[in-house]
């Protein structure tokens, strides 16, 4: 995936990029932080609104309790150490999706701190900081674009509101732009198993932000860094880090010295440039929230959060190496996400190959998903639907050239396996007499093959063995048919 | 029998012997508004249909001789910074000159449920800021002891609106003194309850965490009646106490011999002569009573306003920065881009001293300046809620002078923000320590044109019960009772 090192390798062996990320996950509660209105995605716009989340006068935050247990469990997941107390803070800035012209987040006492994610970088394992993970509310969404008057009037959706969201901030321990790359993806795969989020990009359930800077190797002190935004998709991530570094490298390289700065990334120029000083010269005069209390996490509630955590991916996939015997890569996959791997592990189960079940879920159901553009939560295509199917090539009564057309006929009508055999008489032909049958017909009819092969040509058996899957098109078990033909033809012995 | 002239208890017992229907009640008072408020200017906007709706659902229940709720056909007035759900409320700000609100103050729910007739909303310092209700953009309250005169603030409306007998009871609000300073100016009852007593859910922020609403009455009683209605944890608000409110209205009648008052030095030194001659015979009626009279020390008292007017402004400019335009309320025109429409939104719908305290707070908590104001306040407010924590190891209340003047003529004191802030010296000090605060009128001034004054009590966290209890017995033994 590194697109970077190939690029620029030789600047690489003299500097060294440092990356830290800022990211800000959507937690799935069933209502706002502050409020009860729905956190529903794609509603019309201002329908889950209420005073507190329209920041009308005289209204007060209440907090979500299913918020801070949510955070809990991610800051858990990280291991990070539970504040006992922490403190919301007003972070102060106008903008007319902001509708208290403050957002409520936390600042000097955030829920959580020191956390650590795993890592294997390289094939090494390594550990990567987690500075802090806090509790924030959502601003609503300006609407610049899409209406008839939109070139004179922005409109504004507040559904979104008081959405709450963890802020997950990383030292800067990345080293690399495929660093990067992959702790985002280590930390989104944890959230999904957490179940805390969905972690989607597109509907910006997950947003990051990156500090970037580059120093000489070997170099104590960190460089100046910038802080690149609008990173909206994992591919853009790595773009625009890449840019960002050889950018930094340039400026170095030509006796510059590299501005503190916030840098979009453009992804229609891939580039990133400054903001316009004035755009984020913001003093957000943080100051304690007084419409909230303290909040306090007792030794208990922490110690029953932490004993619910579900199994996390790295101890998972560790068993799922061990339970069905899957290499390392496989179990990687297979445990991207927890839904994959649910449906792995109740395909395993149901068709009792876990082998062959890895196989099919990683080649031909996911090359038809991405073909779709779908991921395994919304497969038409069962757990018990493909288990039915590993069994029928595993028992030997379909061949998998016939499981992948089944496959793809159970994609396009929702069938099961066994449907789609008996309408189209799909069976595989496994019966030596009905194979014996036809073996002699193709004998017959290519005698001068045959005769090579009695000569001693072995190889022509296997044209033979395709004339016979052809003539039964491809319905014949290739094994009973091979065996066949070696009976009807005798031995093959040079002159 | 003048219905305008009644207190809580009068007004039930005309109700249940039929002498008086609700809607007469509140006629009466609509009818004296007509009269008396041209030059009063206690309202800003009346709500007629509300007040007299809720008494003809007063009335039938009298009719059907159904129980009355606690304060069924008592005409209230609510400051307008207190929502009331389709009846605008202002804030007595241009910016807000349009704005109605969804929905009704917890304090007001309440109110209405338990029986309370909604006469309007009461004009006051402009987001309640100011001490006069001079820095109404709607124009100056006048004291109706004094038309000359200011009513005090940031409540003037209200308290105004009690003294002329504009209405039997009131809501106001108080962040630095608010409810007792023009209590005192107006010769009525005025309190505030711990902070966390009274939810503020419906009440428009100037600095959440000295905010309170409390009640106005001409009676002890009837601000023990309407506290008792208001007060209790609200949901909706995540600072109000979860803790069980007494019945005030029982403990009026308790014991007040062997009680002991605090008179802390800080309060009276170099204190206005006939101010200081009023609190001396207020504090030797409350000996006579059989109190007992010790002297307390609150050490930090010096600090407080200055504490005060940092972390008042510095979350009021951070609970202002909403109005701007955006959502609700009044948008300027003629702007070229956002941030135009930004500014002169704000510049014209914000009055003089709303724009100063946005400044000040915006400086306080501005990078570079954070640790040596805002930082440090807290540290002094920390300190002032500790010399109230040790004082009531001592003492039991703590007696004070509410005002350290008389009330001043309109357009005395308003060219010079310092005089007044420094009105407040007395009674910032229980908002930042939290603890309750009630004035009660305390005699007039000996010289002409014998003004009001109000002496204050201060009590311990929750101790509502007590100054109740102290109050009513010092305005029962008659010396300095409203109106004499």
């Amino acid at each position: 995936m590194s697109i970077s090192t190939a690029a620029s390798s030789a600047v690489f062996a003299v500097y060294e990029p440092v990356i830290g990320l800022e990211v800000h996950i959507q937690l799935l509660t069933q209502s706002k932080i502050f409020c009860a209105c729905s956190t529903r995605f794609g509603d019309p716009p201002n329908s889950n609104i209420c005073p507190v989340c329209l920041g009308l006068p005289g209204a007060l935050p209440v907090l979500n309790r299913e918020a801070v247990t949510m955070a809990l469990k991610a800051a858990l997941a990280l291991n990070c150490r539970i504040n006992p107390r922490s403190r919301f803070a007003r972070k102060n800035y106008f903008y007319p999706d902001l509708p208290k012209g403050y957002q409520i987040s936390q600042y000097g006492e955030p829920l959580a701190e020191q956390g650590a994610l795993e890592m294997d970088i390289g094939g090494a394992s390594r550990s990567v900081g987690i500075t802090r993970v806090h509790l924030e509310e959502d601003a609503g969404k300006s609407l610049h674009e899409g209406f008839p008057d939109s070139d004179e009037k922005s409109y504004i959706d507040l559904n979104r509101s008081g959405v709450p969201l963890i802020e997950i901030v990383s030292e800067p321990d990345l080293h690399s732009p495929d660093e990067a790359y992959q702790f985002l993806t280590r930390l989104k795969t944890l959230m999904l198993y957490l179940g805390v989020s969905d972690c989607n990009m597109e509907e910006g359930s997950l947003r990051c932000d990156a500090n970037v800077s580059v120093r000489r190797r070997g170099a104590a002190s960190l460089g100046t860094k910038t802080e690149v935004k609008n990173l909206n998709s994992f591919r853009f991530l790595q773009k625009a880090l890449t840019f960002e570094i050889e950018r930094q490298i340039e400026v170095l390289e030509g006796g510059g010295t590299i501005q503190q700065e916030t840098r979009l990334w453009d992804s229609r120029e891939q580039r990133t440039y400054g903001m316009r000083s004035k755009e984020f010269a913001h003093d957000y005069r943080y100051f304690p929230e007084p419409d909230l209390l303290p909040l306090l996490i007792s030794e208990s509630w922490k110690e029953s959060i932490r004993r619910s955590l579900p199994e996390l991916p790295h101890l998972r996939k560790a068993r799922m190496m061990r339970e069905y015997g899957l290499g390392e890569q496989e179990a990687s996959q297979l445990t991207g996400s927890p839904a994959l791997a649910d449906y792995f592990e109740e395909v395993a189960k149901a068709s009792g190959e876990a082998r062959l079940s890895a196989n099919w879920i990683l080649g031909d159901l996911m090359f038809r998903l991405n073909e779709r553009r779908q991921d395994i939560t919304q497969t038409p295509v069962s757990a018990v639907a493909l288990a039915e199917l590993v069994s029928l090539i595993a028992e030997g009564t379909i061949s998998g050239k016939m499981g992948k057309d089944i496959l793809a006929e159970m994609f396009a009508s929702g069938q099961r396996a066994s449907q789609i055999m008996a309408e189209k008489g799909l069976q595989q032909i496994s019966d030596a007499e009905e194979v014996g049958r036809v073996v002699r017909q193709v004998i017959a009819a290519n005698p001068k093959q045959a005769e090579q092969y009695r000569r001693g040509k072995t190889a022509t058996l296997s044209w033979l063995v395709g004339q016979v899957m052809k003539a039964t098109r491809g319905r014949a078990n290739p094994q009973v048919v091979q065996e066949a033909l070696k009976k009807e033809l005798g031995p093959s012995a040079p002159a | 029998m003048d219905l305008t002239n009644l207190t809580i208890p009068e007004i039930r017992s005309a109700l249940t012997s039929r002498r008086a229907s609700a809607e007469e009640i509140v006629r009466a008072h609509l009818v004296k508004i007509e009269e008396r408020d041209r030059e009063i200017h206690a309202y800003l906007t009346l709500s007629p249909e509300r007040a007299l709706a809720k008494a003809r659902e007063i009335d039938h229940l009298v009719a059907s001789g159904a129980p009355l709720p606690p304060l069924a056909g008592v005409p209230i007035a609510i400051k307008d910074v207190i929502l009331t759900r389709g009846v605008r409320t202002t804030c007595a700000s241009r910016i807000l000159d349009n704005y109605i609100p969804p929905y009704d103050a917890t304090a007001v729910e309440r109110l209405e449920a338990a029986g309370a007739c909604l006469l309007g909303k009461t004009n006051c310092d402009e987001f309640a800021m100011g001490s006069s209700t001079e820095n109404s953009g709607y124009g100056p309250t006048r004291n109706p002891h004094d038309l000359e005169r200011v009513p005090g603030g940031s409540s003037g409306g209200s308290a105004a609106a009690v003294a002329a007998r504009l209405a039997t009871a009131a809501l106001g609000s108080d962040t630095g003194g608010s409810i007792r300073q023009p209590a005192a100016f107006c010769e009525t009852v005025g309190m505030m309850g711990t902070y966390g007593r009274v939810s503020r859910y419906g009440l428009v922020a100037f600095a959440s965490s000295l905010d309170h609403i409390g009640p106005f009455a001409r009676t002890v009683r009837d601000v023990a009646l309407v506290l008792r209605t208001i007060a209790g944890r609200d949901p909706n608000d995540s600072t109000s106490a979860d803790i069980p409110v007494p019945d005030y209205v029982a403990a009026l009648d308790e014991s007040v011999r062997g009680l002991r008052i605090g008179v802390p030095g800080e309060y009276f030194a170099g204190l206005n002569a006939e101010i200081a001659d009023n609190l001396q015979k207020g504090i030797d009626l409350l000996a006579r009573l059989g109190c007992q009279i010790k002297s307390v020390r609150l050490p930090h008292t010096e600090y407080a306003i200055a504490c005060y007017y940092i972390i008042a402004t510095a979350e009021a400019s951070s609970n202002l920065a909403r109005y701007d335009g955006v959502r609700y309320g009044v948008r300027s025109t003629g702007y070229r881009d956002l941030r135009e429409m930004y500014e002169k939104t704000r510049n014209r719908g914000f009055g003089a001293e709303v724009k100063r305290r946005i400044m000040l707070g915006t400086h306080v908590l501005s990078s570079g300046y954070y640790d040596a104001y805002y930082l440090k306040a807290q540290k002094v407010r920390t300190l002032l809620a500790r010399d109230f924590v040790q004082a009531f190891e001592e003492v039991d209340a703590v007696v004070t002078p509410t005002s350290p003047i008389p009330p001043f003529k309109i357009g005395e004191r308003i060219d010079d923000p310092l005089q007044m802030y420094l009105t407040d010296i007395y009674t910032v000090t229980a908002d930042l320590a939290g603890v309750p605060g009630i004035s009660v009128p305390c005699g007039r001034t000996r010289s002409l044109p014998h003004l009001p004054v109000g002496m204050q009590l201060l009590g311990k966290h929750f101790d509502e019960a007590s100054l109740l209890c102290i109050a009513h017995a010092f305005e029962q033994a008659g010396g300095f009772a409203a109106g004499s």
